[in-house]
């Protein structure tokens, strides 16, 4: 995270530098803390024996992870959400803030329709219910990002409840199976976002760039229905997936528009839940997996050497790889949380409750909202499958490259070859180089038609897929050559001279008799060897399964 | 900053009456506990009987409120205001649903997402008493707060 944070700040800077994310230390009521919602989880969690963490403990009792998800999406807007300022990662500091953003005396929040759209289209993709009347609230802190002492918030009556989020997770062996399973989403809720502290350690003082303070943000709260990293994991990638499909938030973890918290505790299935702690700072999702994973095994270890589990913030190390705690301040908070005088309820309407002749600026429409949501991820997933015959799992790695479906989906309009030749192309060999290049896809040196004609090439049989490996790595080089011109420079077509080919292989036949022999006493061995000569003979140039015919033919 | 505190106290005491008690050494750490469960509504209104503020309770609205009280003047301040907020309690609110704000029947306006506002760095940094180029400057008083204990102040000598 500090590199990308750090883009804003003059190279000249003489003192060292640490960003502290003011916006993941925010402290909230918990998604599981309530008694009652926590005994009522055991049973769920109970039945899934496959994806707890277990290590067999001296009673042969059994542990199992409990995790919940609350999760921080800065709103893609063009302005704040109480004031006009504008929204960027990029900016000098301080330049972004209005005098409402820096709490001048006398400024007033004003909310801003589109964020307002973007959490009810969040909410709708993710089966909530809409509450047609939501509240605002604050909440205190006393932090210098904040300049007001509190944030205003949804604490009481956010906008979107009890929705579900369904992800996928490989059972077992890797790309072997996969399963759909469902995480309960208790509530989403539209609040303002703090500004960056910048802490200069040499000097003892913090500086306030105040340009964040004010976006809006979506908290996402998810009931603890998780059990491990890679879980959490999922979930926050369909999360991300379904955020960019609506478009309601860019949702990119490195530029901090998409923050995690882990509520973390483990038990023995059948008795009360853990005391859990919290895991802040986790800014990517390969990191939140190993942290949530990581602390059920510290929890767990911990317990069994007869230690006890605080109530505390860790966070996690990705150098060490571990969790430490943080500074916690939990018995100092208090966020006295109060209605949001200056802001009266939010109202919102259906179709049926429309009234009639409001000024269609002011009212929101959550059926119109809801007819025109794009298709999401689960939606396009399924087409791919049902459209190409594709694996559910080569469906859910074509939608996790950023820009790798459109890729397929160019390639696809233009080539004549089959879909399952081109998806295993797209995710094998490009999306190989691309990920050893540390490439993004559209970054890309070569274009969804190049990869076209190279596989009609290889559809045809113009060109082995030996030499079709080679035209590749041409085409890699970018030099705006196609495929065609490729193959006919390095002279890499197949031979289409079936005589030519068939006085090759009787040559070869000849020159190796005690091969021969071999082959006909049955031993399959002998006829690979063959080919592999007559190939190489053909500078790779024929076809293996033709060379084979022919020298079963001859043999014969 | 006397002023400031009594507000606090307004804010953060009438929503945590029990805190105000004599017994408050054991209660504050109930408060410790009861604070990770969620709470539903903004302002709880607990009746109680006032008491005398205990110094965990004023260390602990210290903390929040980054402010000093300062002298044994202002602790008898803040629980006359106490005292007096708690008439409140006289009035018979059973069954009444709170008012939201007074503003409750209003429609909220909706801004269209135009950016309107910003590029007054200049002048909003003249309102600092600190600045680094563009920065505003704080001192790091969420880190390293000192310690109560170690001020030794004197209105806490007979507490």
């Amino acid at each position: 995270m500090a590199a990308p944070m750090l883009r804003g700040v003059s190279p000249v800077r003489r003192w060292s530098l640490a960003w502290v994310d003011g916006g993941s230390r925010h402290r909230r009521t918990s998604p599981n803390g309530s008694t009652s919602n926590r005994i009522r989880e055991q049973s769920s969690v109970a039945q899934q024996p496959l994806h707890t963490a277990q290590k067999p403990r001296k009673g042969g009792h059994k542990w199992a992870a409990v995790v919940g998800l609350e999760i921080h999406a800065q709103i893609s807007s063009n302005s704040k959400l109480f004031s006009g300022s504008q929204v960027s990662f990029t900016a000098p500091p301080n330049s972004l803030v209005s005098f409402f953003d820096a709490s001048l005396p006398g400024t007033l929040p004003v909310l801003n329709r589109r964020c307002v759209e973007a959490a009810v289209m969040t909410g709708l993709a993710l089966n909530c219910r809409i509450n047609k009347k939501s509240l605002f609230d604050r909440k205190h802190y006393f932090y210098a990002d904040l300049p007001a002492g509190y944030q205003i918030t949804q604490q009481r009556l956010p906008i979107a409840a009890n929705g579900s989020l369904s992800y996928g997770v490989f059972v077992g062996n890797r790309w072997s199976h996969m399963a759909t399973k469902t995480v309960r989403i208790k509530q989403i809720q539209l609040e303002q976002d703090s500004g960056k502290s910048l802490h200069d350690d040499l000097r003892s003082q913090t500086l306030i760039d105040l340009n964040r303070a004010g976006v809006g943000l979506l908290e996402v709260v998810m009931e603890p229905d998780l059990s491990c990293g890679e879980e959490a994991a999922a979930v926050v990638k369909e999360l991300q997936l379904i955020l960019q499909a609506l478009g309601t938030s860019q949702a990119n973890m490195a530029e901090g528009q998409l923050r995690v918290d882990a509520n973390i505790s483990v038990h023995h299935p059948g008795e009360p839940l853990g005391i859990r702690t919290e895991v802040k700072n986790l800014n990517s999702i390969r990191f939140l997996a190993r942290a949530i994973d990581h602390e059920i095994q510290r929890q767990i270890n911990e317990l069994e050497s007869g230690g006890e589990i605080l109530n505390e913030t860790r966070s996690f190390d990705p150098k060490l790889g571990c969790t430490v705690p943080m500074r916690d301040k939990e018995g100092k908070q208090d966020y006295r949380f109060m209605p949001e005088p200056n802001l009266p309820p939010l109202v919102l309407y259906d179709t049926a409750s429309l009234p009639a002749g409001a000024d269609s600026q002011q009212v929101i429409n959550i059926d119109q909202i809801r007819d025109a949501l794009p298709e999401l991820p689960s939606a396009t997933r399924k087409r791919l499958v049902q459209q190409y015959g594709m694996l559910p799992e080569h469906s859910f790695a074509l939608l996790n490259e950023a820009g790798l479906l459109q890729f397929f989906q160019n390639v696809m309009k233009e080539t004549r070859a089959e879909p399952k030749k081109v998806t295993s192309w797209v995710l094998n060999t490009l999306l190989g180089y691309l990920k050893h290049h540390n490439l993004a896809v559209s970054e890309s040196p070569i274009t969804p038609s190049a990869l076209a004609g190279l596989l009609d090439l290889l559809d045809s049989k113009a060109i082995s897929s030996s030499a079709a490996k080679q035209v590749f790595e041409e085409l890699w080089k970018g030099e705006a050559k196609t495929a065609a011109q490729i193959v006919s420079e390095k002279q890499l077509e197949l031979m289409q001279d079936q005589e030519a080919l068939e006085r090759l292989c009787q040559s070869m036949m000849e020159g190796h008799p005690q091969v021969v022999m071999d082959m006909k006493k049955g031993n399959p061995r002998a006829i690979n060897k063959l080919i592999g000569l007559v190939r190489k003979a053909t500078l790779n140039r024929a076809d293996p399964a033709v060379i084979k015919d022919t020298l079963e033919r001859l043999s014969s | 900053m006397a002023a400031r505190a009594v507000w606090l106290a307004f804010r953060g005491g009438l929503g945590r009456r029990q805190a105000f008690s004599t017994k408050a050494n054991v209660q504050v750490k109930a408060r410790v506990a009861e604070r990770t469960s969620p709470v539903t509504h903004a302002l709880r209104f607990i009746p109680q009987g006032s008491g005398r503020i205990t110094v965990e309770v004023i260390e602990h609205l210290e903390r929040l409120a980054l402010v000093d009280f300062g002298s044994r003047e202002a602790v008898a301040r803040l629980e006359k205001a106490v005292a007096f907020a708690d008439r409140l309690r006289e009035v018979d609110t059973d069954g009444v649903e709170p008012m939201e704000s007074v503003l409750e029947d209003r429609c909220l306006y909706l801004r269209s997402d135009n950016v309107a506002e910003g590029n007054c760095a200049e002048e909003l940094l003249q309102n600092s008493h600190r600045v680094m180029e563009e920065y505003f400057v704080a001192p790091p008083g969420n880190i390293s707060l000192p310690k109560l204990v170690n001020k030794n102040p004197s209105y806490t000598a007979k507490w």
